[in-house]
């Protein structure tokens, strides 16, 4: 098989020009259902017996292509697209999970994701453990009779944190269950968490792949590797399944049945499907992932470099730096760069907190991340502001601190919003 | 061990071979072996369906054979649906039926693996494939599974045949 580089990959991974038209870019295919080529075939496509397309709900060509780059740039077998990165996660686990069942979660997590694994899945009867980002054994601790998955984000929302993949991974393969990993912050660019010993990897493709801050979408990659049939607990994969008349998705799809039953089940069941144009949207942003991944983590290193040196700073958590703790783990996962997602504390507290995202005026005041605007949120006064003083302080949020993306415009104009920002 | 073959000999094979003698055929249409033949034969391949049990009948419209022994030549590929330990006197089998048939390749499905079975064939003069589905890879390589979100691991910048006629499988 080629092996194509990654920045070759990232423009052409999954395109070809257009069967129909020779058109170079791949279409925005704006349908929402494809005519079939006669009965026989569409009985064939209904039970999966052949490839092709039926719905949008389930598959869209521009969206496929998504899903085939978003899996080349990780060096996963297969690819989902979902319509946010939360649809993504509610996916992965809705196809592995059963009532009752657990999964182990770094605590160290978009807030966002806290509240779906506490929140949202309870009511599914799923239930989350926690366990602690940069300590494996801390997962080893959690697992019970009934863990069917270990997740954690490789680099954490909002920063700072570059999780133990390997010795996580570890601690799955002991265990025998899948390692799914959100890659939504250091991106395939930075970090391949299959190359870890991940088992399935999700994305916020909203965030750097997508890149502009113009459009939500999710994915999810499988790396292929896992055994679905060993333990007997994943029965969506390795049992007959009901409503395809006894199919059995791991035995018929082999290394890409996690994505062929989270489609044909799980998607096609909950709904969550990409718009095409979001698709295409996302398409063209990855064409320059490495060139942006690469600015991103530059500027980023800068900034908290210089933040770092200021006075009116009192610390600043970002892995890039030296002093910082988690310095190793990023010369072992992500030696090209930390992110561009980090946080500082500000001598002045809460009024300081506050009085910076009112004066910056390159910086955009917003709850994203991941743009190739620069970006800042104090977390305390919004995000976390429902929270307790003592909960905010524990979830990284407490009223000094300031949470930053950096993005890819001239650093030194950056610096100097900042610098008036926080006068 | 799991084997990695060039995605230019897969090509090769199947735009090669023309008969397909496939080896635990079911009737059963939840059945892997019934989804590559459905769809096989929907790409213009022969099947010759082998299968003791359904000797005699007919799935899919072809007629089941018992075994390779009775299979009326030319086959140029057996593809294996049985188990890997099965795998080997079925290799046995078509090593000694080669010549007759003018076998030129030994396919064992995914999930089928036996090393021993493949030096054999190997020896034989039998061009061995393992642990790969022929449905699959022709997809993969027509460019017809992307509609799936399955990495194709290839990059090709010239306008493919519609997929119905063998799509980038047909341009090399």
């Amino acid at each position: 098989m080629a092996e194509y580089g990654f920045d070759t990959l990232a423009v052409h991974a999954g395109a070809q020009p257009d069967p129909a038209t020779g058109a170079r870019i791949t279409p925005i295919y704006q349908t929402s259902a494809y005519v079939f080529e006669n009965a026989d075939q569409a009985a064939a496509l209904f039970n999966l017996q052949v490839f092709g397309n039926i719905y949008s709900r389930i598959m869209n060509p521009t969206v496929a292509v998504l899903e085939e780059r978003i899996a080349a740039l990780e060096g996963g077998t297969a690819g989902l697209a979902a319509s946010s990165g939360h649809a993504a996660q509610h996916l992965v686990f809705h196809t592995l999970m059963e009532p009752g069942a657990e999964f182990i979660s770094a605590r160290q997590l978009y807030g966002g994701s806290v509240n779906q694994f506490s929140q949202a899945f309870a009511k599914y009867d799923w239930h989350v453990r926690w366990a602690d980002a940069m300590d494996a054994n801390s997962f080893a601790r959690a697992v019970t009779d009934k863990t069917r998955a270990i997740f954690c984000e490789s680099i954490a929302n909002p920063g700072g944190v570059i999780s133990d993949l390997e010795g996580i991974a570890r601690v799955a393969e002991q265990v025998g269950v899948p390692f799914i990993v959100d890659n939504t912050l250091a991106t395939p660019w930075l970090i391949r968490p299959f190359e870890w010993g991940a088992h399935i990897v999700v994305h916020s493709a909203t965030k750097f792949l997508g890149g502009h801050g113009n459009s939500l979408a999710g994915a999810i990659v499988e790396s292929g590797t896992f055994d679905w049939a060993k333990s007997g607990k994943y029965r969506t994969l390795t049992e007959d399944n009901p409503s395809y008349h006894g199919i059995r998705f791991y035995e018929t799809f082999g290394d890409f049945a996690f994505c062929v039953a989270a489609r044909a089940l799980s998607l096609r069941d909950l709904g969550p499907c990409l718009a095409p144009e979001n698709a295409f949207l996302t398409l063209t942003g990855i064409e320059t992932l490495p060139l942006r991944m690469k600015r991103h983590c530059e500027n980023a290193l800068v900034i908290a470099d210089w933040l770092a040196r200021d006075e009116r700073v009192e610390w600043v958590n970002y892995a890039g730096l030296p002093s910082h703790p988690l310095h190793a783990a990023h010369r072992k996962y992500c030696p090209k760069g930390a992110g561009s997602v980090f946080t500082f504390g500000l001598r002045g507290g809460f009024d300081a907190g506050m009085k910076l995202v009112d004066s910056v005026r390159i910086f955009s005041h917003l709850a994203n991340i991941g743009d190739t605007r620069s970006l800042v949120i104090h977390p305390a006064s919004t995000t976390h502001r429902q929270l307790s003083d003592e909960d905010r302080v524990k979830a990284g949020a407490g009223p000094e601190v300031v949470r930053l993306s950096i993005g890819i415009e001239d650093v030194r104009d950056l610096i100097a919003d900042l610098d008036q920002a926080m006068q | 061990m799991v084997p990695n073959y060039p995605d230019a000999l897969i090509a090769r094979l199947l735009r090669s071979v023309h008969r397909i003698a496939m080896i635990g055929a079911s009737p059963n249409p939840a059945r892997p072996s019934y989804f590559a033949m459905k769809y096989l034969l929907d790409k213009g391949f022969e099947i010759v369906p082998v299968n003791p049990g359904q000797a005699g009948k007919d799935i899919l419209g072809q007629k089941v054979y018992a075994r390779i022994a009775d299979l009326p030549a030319p086959i140029d590929m057996v593809d294996i649906f049985r188990n890997s330990a099965a795998a080997g006197p079925v290799t046995d089998e078509a090593i000694a039926e080669k010549q007759r048939l003018g076998l030129k390749v030994l396919w064992m499905q995914l999930g089928v693996v036996n090393e021993e079975a493949a030096q054999r064939a190997e020896a034989a003069g039998l061009t061995v494939i393992m642990n790969r589905c022929p449905k699959i890879e022709y997809g993969r390589l027509s460019g017809e599974i992307g509609w799936y979100g399955v990495n194709r691991r290839t990059i090709d910048n010239r306008k493919p045949f519609a997929f119905s006629q063998g799509g980038t499988l047909r341009r090399d």
